[in-house]
């Protein structure tokens, strides 16, 4: 009986991590699934295939890089010049995958192999804010309940895109790039109003973003915003215990 | 060809969110070093958002600005990040179409 209600109960607080992940998750997928529509419309007039672009997005899964390779591809260039702007662009995620996977220390790497995998900017902002799942006993399912839908938004919003083409008025789908931002500020803001400190080192990372932007490529600004505007934690972080 | 550039992809992409999984386990970091990686979340959210959001219109800049300033709004006096992404599209919306 006890084993009975043992299992009910683990499979309780199962369902309540995937369904809070499931909520998260939710600001993503209405972010994404525009943005991927574009990708599949560009990917499709830059000359790939519904089975290409498709799979380009259940592999690499990076949103900025995707457009680039789709516009790199039309372009003529060739396949190494393509792979290393990829990995220039996206080797941000190095550094954010480092952060995420400190917090996530007492999950098992089972479970971490397939977090880091679907680390993206997006699924790191809201994973990496909401902290607390990460040391309760189902929290890896949170996380994973935020990076699925995160991915199937993805990858069905750019089959959809390949499919639909040209359908969405061009008003339309511009003002839905102004998405994935506000959605970037509406996981700061609150944070900043909790803690400002946190709000002056998101302040000195646009500075840094910035004057890099003068004299490199926006992959590694972005990289050098993230790494040294993180290092103003060091000092900005001190009498914080998390 | 196009498929190798999309493996090719998918590897360099993969390798650097990969990594950390396997070294983290045996890494103890120093305490300054944890602060530091707590502060990646906020620092990388300020590298995304700014100046990326004024291309969000790359003819007018002040088209992301005031979507960004609606989000800021809407997400200081509480709203769910679902209500300040709609917001912040609906304000776009308007400002594109005037």
């Amino acid at each position: 009986m006890d084993t009975v209600r043992e299992n009910k109960k683990t499979i309780s607080s199962s369902m309540l991590m995937v369904k809070r992940g499931l909520a998260v998750g939710f600001p993503i997928m209405l972010g994404y699934i525009p943005i991927a529509i574009t990708y599949g419309v560009l990917a499709k007039q830059a000359g790939l295939s519904l089975t290409e672009l498709t799979l380009m997005s259940v592999l690499v899964f990076a949103g900025a890089s995707q457009f680039m390779g789709a516009n790199m591809i039309a372009l003529g260039a060739g396949a190494v010049e393509i792979i290393i702007a990829t990995f220039v662009l996206n080797f941000r995620h190095f550094v954010m995958s480092l952060s995420f996977m400190n917090r996530l220390r007492t999950v098992d790497l089972k479970w971490k192999l397939p977090l880091s995998l679907g680390l993206t900017d997006e699924t790191f902002a809201v994973s990496s804010l909401h902290t607390e799942e990460a040391k309760e006993e189902k929290g890896f399912l949170f996380y994973g309940a935020l990076t699925i839908t995160a991915y199937l938004s993805w990858v069905i919003g750019s089959f959809l895109g390949g499919v639909l083409g040209e359908v969405i008025p061009e008003t339309l789908s511009q003002s839905m790039g102004i998405a994935l931002y506000a959605m970037f500020i509406g996981l700061l803001v609150p944070s900043v109003k909790k803690e400002l400190r946190v709000g002056f080192i998101a302040i000195i990372a646009m500075l840094i973003n910035v004057i890099c932007l003068q004299f490199m490529s926006s992959g590694w600004a972005i990289v050098a915003g993230t790494v040294l505007g993180g290092l103003s934690g060091v000092y900005l972080l001190k009498e914080e215990h998390t | 060809m196009i498929l190798l550039i999309i493996i090719g992809m998918s590897v360099v992409t993969m390798l650097p969110r990969v990594f950390p999984a396997f070294i983290v386990d045996k890494l103890q970091f120093k305490d300054w070093v944890n602060r530091w990686l707590n502060a990646i979340p906020y620092a990388a959210l300020g590298a995304l958002i700014f100046p990326g959001v004024l291309s969000v219109n790359a003819d007018k800049p002040h088209i992301g600005l005031i979507g960004g300033l609606v989000a800021v709004v809407l997400a200081y006096v509480g709203l769910n990040v679902i209500f300040v992404v709609i917001g912040a599209i609906l304000s776009v919306f308007i400002l594109t179409t005037l």
